[in-house]
């Protein structure tokens, strides 16, 4: 195992965010502020308690999720995106580091970086609504799994593009919606019966139902099937990845 | 002595169907600067993307040190420091921070001191600080031969080094590579600028179309393919070859007082002394003479050309 390498690739992108910390951690908090203020504010007060929570507080692990998800991917696809652009992808491929290493530094600081923003989200979101976390270590385990697992997703997606564009598509037209439909803003029990079944096929709704449980000990659907999805979205991830560096594809030519 | 890379029925065809590399066999030796000459698209960085990782092979097998570059990569990669052709860096990190971390990915324990004098050593010292986007393009150029150096490698790999680097810096560059040999690192080059193979390489190998058409030592080479002329400055004007002499081939010069003869300096016989007097039989008399022998370049094209 080359540590050493592992560190390198994780310190060099986590200084990529510290120099773009406007970008990679204030924006995100704006814009989620942004969310409490209509949502929370403005449109939840004429909305009742949803299963027994304000709608303001309802919507918190939602809307951290909501960022941590679309963060998660945006640093992750980037890192391993911009070598490939600029060419300094060279040195990577080059080196005497595994696949593993290189994933491991790369998803390793994407997830950091969307954990540091998830608590930073959580902490301001505890300035507009009453919090309390009902299990915190089961909090900290979705949010560092969700981190992980669409970090590793991101960085399929930051190979896989060949053109700024493609690495802005997945997020636009498949992340951003299965967030929203996704239960960030809702209780999935409020759709009608045909959409409830619709909405359980998207993974989403799991990551944010189990996230929701562990603040309040409400659930779409059971904590265990939660954890199961995540996991085993995380597995899919995994297998993609070992089948990217097993083939070179769009690496090695 | 083993080499220090052995390249054996390398074949490499790109998904296209595009056959970029066709049965090579090379061997490289330890300590030596070898240069890969070859015009454009023949297969030389191609070749140096396999060896080095960057591409994968089709068929063949390729060692360093005797390691396998795949089954063994880490042990073939960690010897091999590789400055590619264009200029790849990252934008907006330090010199220092950017060198720095290529030791890292390559393993080593930090050392500021030998980051130091590879800065010191390409004239990058006083840029340690300065983010990469505001250097000048040979600067750029030096801080890719840095961040290679940086992680101490046995061989270099230096893709086109000096292509877009003015004759000064360029000097400097071989100044840098003639003492890495020197410290005993094994150096392999491609270039365009073939005076400067001439000038700097131990060893020469031919590339065009996927295929190594020679391998030889420089001087061995030039002597061996080197056609010579002769050049005969005659003491008055003369208006035509007189047709005793048609066998030689002479040329004539327009203003009529100088006689060019080429001869192959591999042939028993030169034909230079039954030349001469055949000159004199002739009438003809010479002032002055000179030999000059043909340049690596006209070498490398006659080679391409005939391939």
């Amino acid at each position: 195992m080359n540590f050493r390498a592992v560190r390198a690739i994780y310190l060099f992108e986590m200084a990529r965010t510290w120099r773009t910390l406007l970008q990679s951690i204030v924006s995100p908090v704006v814009s989620t502020s942004l969310y409490f203020v209509v949502f929370g504010a403005a449109i939840g007060s004429r909305i009742a308690e949803v299963e027994g929570v304000s709608y303001g507080t309802f919507i918190v692990p939602g809307l951290v999720m909501l960022s941590v998800l679309t963060q998660s991917i945006a640093n992750a696809s980037f890192g391993i995106y911009f070598p490939k652009f600029v060419g300094t992808i060279y040195e990577l491929l080059s080196a005497p580091v595994s696949y593993f290493e290189i994933v491991l530094g790369y998803v390793g600081a994407a997830a950091t970086k969307s954990i540091i923003l998830g608590l930073i989200i959580l902490a301001t979101a505890a300035l507009f609504v009453p919090l309390h976390i009902m299990h915190p270590w089961w909090m900290l385990t979705f949010l560092v799994l969700t981190a992980v697992t669409f970090s590793l997703f991101g960085f399929i997606i930051g190979i896989w593009a060949d053109g700024f564009e493609k690495l802005q598509m997945i997020p636009m037209l498949v992340v951003t919606p299965l967030t929203f439909l996704g239960g960030s803003f809702y209780s999935v029990n409020m759709l009608p019966e045909g959409w409830r079944t619709i909405t359980l096929l998207n993974p989403v709704v799991y990551l944010i139902s189990g996230f929701r449980w562990s603040f309040y000990e409400i659930a779409d659907v059971s904590i265990g099937l939660s954890v199961g999805m995540t996991l085993g979205f995380l597995a899919v991830c995994m297998v993609a990845v070992w089948w990217i560096f097993k083939t070179g594809y769009r690496l090695k030519n | 002595m083993t080499p220090i890379i052995s390249v054996a029925n390398l074949s490499k065809t790109y998904g296209s169907g595009f056959k970029a590399l066709n049965g090579i066999n090379l061997e490289i030796k330890r300590g030596e600067i070898f240069a890969l000459l070859g015009p454009n698209g023949a297969g030389k960085t191609t070749l140096i993307s396999i060896i080095c990782g960057i591409a994968n092979l089709s068929e063949g097998r390729v060692t360093v040190d005797g390691h396998d570059i795949n089954r063994d990569y880490r042990a073939a990669r960690s010897m091999i420091g590789l400055v590619p052709q264009e200029l790849h860096t990252d934008a907006f990190e330090s010199v220092w921070a950017t060198v720095s971390f290529s030791r890292g990915l390559f393993g080593k324990p930090k050392n500021p001191a030998h980051i130091e004098k590879v800065l010191k050593d390409l004239s990058l010292w006083d840029k340690k600080d300065s983010k990469i986007v505001t250097l000048s393009g040979g600067m750029k150029r030096r801080v890719m031969i840095a961040k290679a150096l940086s992680h101490e490698p046995q061989i270099l790999f230096l893709d086109e080094p000096t292509a877009g680097v003015d004759v000064e810096l360029r000097k400097g560059m071989w100044e840098v590579v003639r003492a890495l040999q020197a410290s005993g690192v094994t150096i392999i080059l491609t270039t365009h600028y073939i005076e400067e193979a001439e000038e700097m390489a131990d060893r020469i190998g031919v590339i065009n179309k996927g295929e190594i058409i020679l391998v030889e030592e420089k001087a061995g080479l030039m002597q061996k393919l080197g056609k010579k002329h002769l050049k005969l400055h005659l003491q008055s004007k003369v208006d035509a070859i007189p047709a005793s002499l048609a066998a030689y081939g002479l040329e004539l010069s327009d203003d009529g007082r100088t006689v060019t003869y080429d001869y192959d300096t591999r042939g028993e016989r030169t034909g230079i002394t039954s030349l001469l007097s055949d000159l004199r039989a002739a009438g003809i008399r010479i002032s002055d003479l000179d030999t000059s022998q043909s340049s690596l370049e006209d070498i490398f094209v006659s080679l391409v050309k005939a391939s």
